[in-house]
């Protein structure tokens, strides 16, 4: 080991993760040019190569390196929460047709498809210019783009280093959500925490809000694939030593880590502009159905990246390559990234739950670049396998039973809902709270679900 | 050359992993195994009795070794699932030292019928093995979905 890890937890989080968690934390602790530490948040999980809730930042200048396997298959999966202007009042009589209008116009679930088909102009200028492009096509609105990451366009992306196959992949995937544990969800905000910050963040009890979870859908899978088996090749031709296939990495400096790099940044631009093509789909529901609706983005935040960012190492400032699988960022106030908006407060974060239980709007918090370079817990994190949840559920019971405590579920497959049921994820509550006392993040508000359209 | 199909004697299951699914096929030949993975990958899906042959895809490819095979050979039919939104259940599966040539059959998402529960991203390393153990081919990895 290069670096310490650091797993934040409390006794129950710590004694029910897996042991898989602390030696992948371990292995990626034993890459080239690690700094500080090798983190895992308090939803972590065994994923591959790096855990699920994984942090790890890298200099380039000490022969660090970039990994495929410490971005993951679903490069900038993320979370973006919009306001509605509604209450749960205004919901009330219209709840189940705005369910069964978002899931008719919503490309959900195994082999849907996106109305919308590139070619292969348009689609590198997607790879280029992420939610920006999609707005300048008229699909969402340019007011969204200072409250997304990288201001709605990830910079020096390089659609060239994505493959024919990946792009063929992403052909007619534009604007679908997926499946698996991406959804869409009516929310309302059932808590405040943080009355000063959720002011600023204009969360109110009894708000209802939006909320939109997925990724780079095919391109990424597809660029995660193809890089993973090609680093695992340049790890071996720079000489590093690898515990674990899946840690594939190449130096950040080296051709294979450059086009990496171009290739993750390319898919980041199509995870937000998937992102903001859904909010285009979602508007276009409501102006129908609610059409006193204004639909607002609080926020996007992607948990599957590795960014260079600036970061302060005993009273250094240093630019390291920061990889958070499973993570989200979380500037604190006064970071430069964030629009005037956040200045005071910090970084909306924006955490998932599953889908009968609560999600969490978080702050980022001054002080957490020393604890974990500025990040926090992305959601709940499983608890239970797959295969589990399905011989202890089954979909229908879990449809009826949340919608006798009033929560809408649609999706295409009844195994897919038991297979996401809401008891097969940890507490999400107890993951923020330890978020919120390690100061990696604090508690604004809870938001409990109202309508899930679900893959 | 191994020919199997969803329901035949031969033998695939799911083994767990907390956030994704682990996938083995088990065969007397490792084309067998690696035809029984396959089955496995679909099972992931949805049922794969449920899945009609009504179109076939031709795959032939090589690789270094039998596992990279195996990874290959999986994301392979993660990719032609995706393109051609289809879902396959039976496999015909020639390996010659690293190189495997295959033969797909199945049809198109049918979301009613199928009720596909997950989309596949990805094959992956973690638990990836190849074995002949005491006579009996296995062929697994974990599946990220």
């Amino acid at each position: 080991m290069r670096v310490p890890v650091i797993i934040y937890g409390d006794r129950d989080l710590i004694s029910a993760m897996d042991d898989k968690v602390l030696n992948q934390a371990i292995n990626v602790a034993t890459l080239p040019g690690i700094v500080t530490a090798s983190y895992a948040m308090p939803d972590a999980h065994w994923g591959y190569g790096f855990p699920i809730g994984g942090v790890a930042a890298f200099d380039s200048d000490q022969g660090g390196v970039v990994s495929a396997g410490g971005v993951g298959f679903d490069i900038s999966c993320g979370v973006r929460t919009l306001h509605t202007g509604l209450t749960v009042t205004d919901l009330k009589l219209k709840k189940l047709i705005l369910a069964d209008a978002l899931f008719e116009e919503i490309p959900v679930g195994v082999g849907s498809t996106g109305r919308i088909r590139l070619d292969d102009a348009q689609m590198d200028e997607m790879l280029t210019g992420g939610a920006k492009w999609a707005v300048e096509q008229g699909w969402g609105s340019p007011d969204d783009l200072e409250r997304i990451e990288e201001h709605g366009m990830m910079r020096d992306a390089l659609p060239d280093e994505v493959s024919a196959r990946a792009k063929k992949r992403q052909r007619n995937e534009m604007g679908t959500l997926g499946s698996g544990n991406h959804y869409l969800e009516i929310q309302e905000v059932s808590e405040i925490y943080d009355q000063h910050a959720a002011e600023i963040f204009g969360l109110h009890t009894g708000d209802i809000v939006v909320t939109i979870h997925c990724g780079s859908r095919g391109l990424g899978h597809q660029i995660g694939t193809e890089f993973l088996k090609d680093m695992a090749q340049a790890a071996h031709q720079h000489g590093i030593d690898l515990p674990d296939r899946e840690l594939a990495c190449a130096p950040i400096r080296s051709p294979a880590g450059k086009s990496y790099l171009g290739a993750m940044r390319a898919a980041i631009n199509c995870a937000l502009a998937n992102r903001e093509i859904i909010t285009h789909l979602t508007r276009q529901v409501f102006a129908k159905v609610l059409p006193e609706a204004r639909l607002e983005l609080l926020y996007d935040v992607s948990h599957n990246t590795c960014k260079l960012e600036q970061h302060e190492i005993n009273g250094e400032t240093r630019r390291l390559y920061v990889h958070r699988k499973g993570a989200t960022r979380a500037f604190g106030p006064g970071h430069p990234e964030l629009p005037d908006a956040f200045q005071d407060v910090g970084q909306p974060v924006l955490i998932g739950g599953s889908m009968g239980t609560a999600s969490h709007v978080l702050a980022g918090n001054s002080g957490n670049d020393a604890l974990s370079f500025e990040s926090a817990c992305h959601g709940a994190g499983r608890s239970m396998s797959r295969r589990r949840a399905t011989k202890t559920w089954r979909g229908r019971h879990v449809v009826d039973e949340l919608a006798a405590r009033g929560i809408v579920v649609r999706s295409p497959s009844m195994r897919g809902i038991a297979e996401e049921a809401p008891g097969a994820y940890k507490d999400v509550d107890a993951v923020v709270d330890v978020a919120d006392r390690a100061g990696l993040a604090r508690k604004v508000a809870r938001v409990t679900p109202v309508v899930c359209v679900k893959g | 050359m191994a020919h199997v199909a969803a329901g035949n004697p031969g033998h695939w299951e799911h083994f767990s992993h907390m956030a994704d699914v682990g996938i083995r096929g088990v065969g007397a030949t490792v084309e067998e195994a690696f035809a029984q993975a396959a089955v496995a990958l679909t099972a992931a899906i949805t049922e794969p009795a449920k899945v009609r042959y009504d179109d076939s895809v031709q795959l032939d490819f090589a690789s270094t070794d039998l596992e990279t095979l195996l990874f290959e050979w999986l994301n392979a039919l993660i990719y032609e699932m995706a393109v051609r939104k289809m879902l396959f259940s039976h496999f015909q599966v020639h390996i010659d030292d690293c190189h495997l040539q295959a033969q797909a059959w199945g049809e198109r998402v049918d979301r009613f019928r199928h009720q596909p529960a997950v989309e596949v991203k990805g094959a992956t390393y973690t638990e990836l093995r190849v074995a002949n153990e005491g006579g009996v081919w296995v062929a697994q990895c974990i599946i990220d979905v």
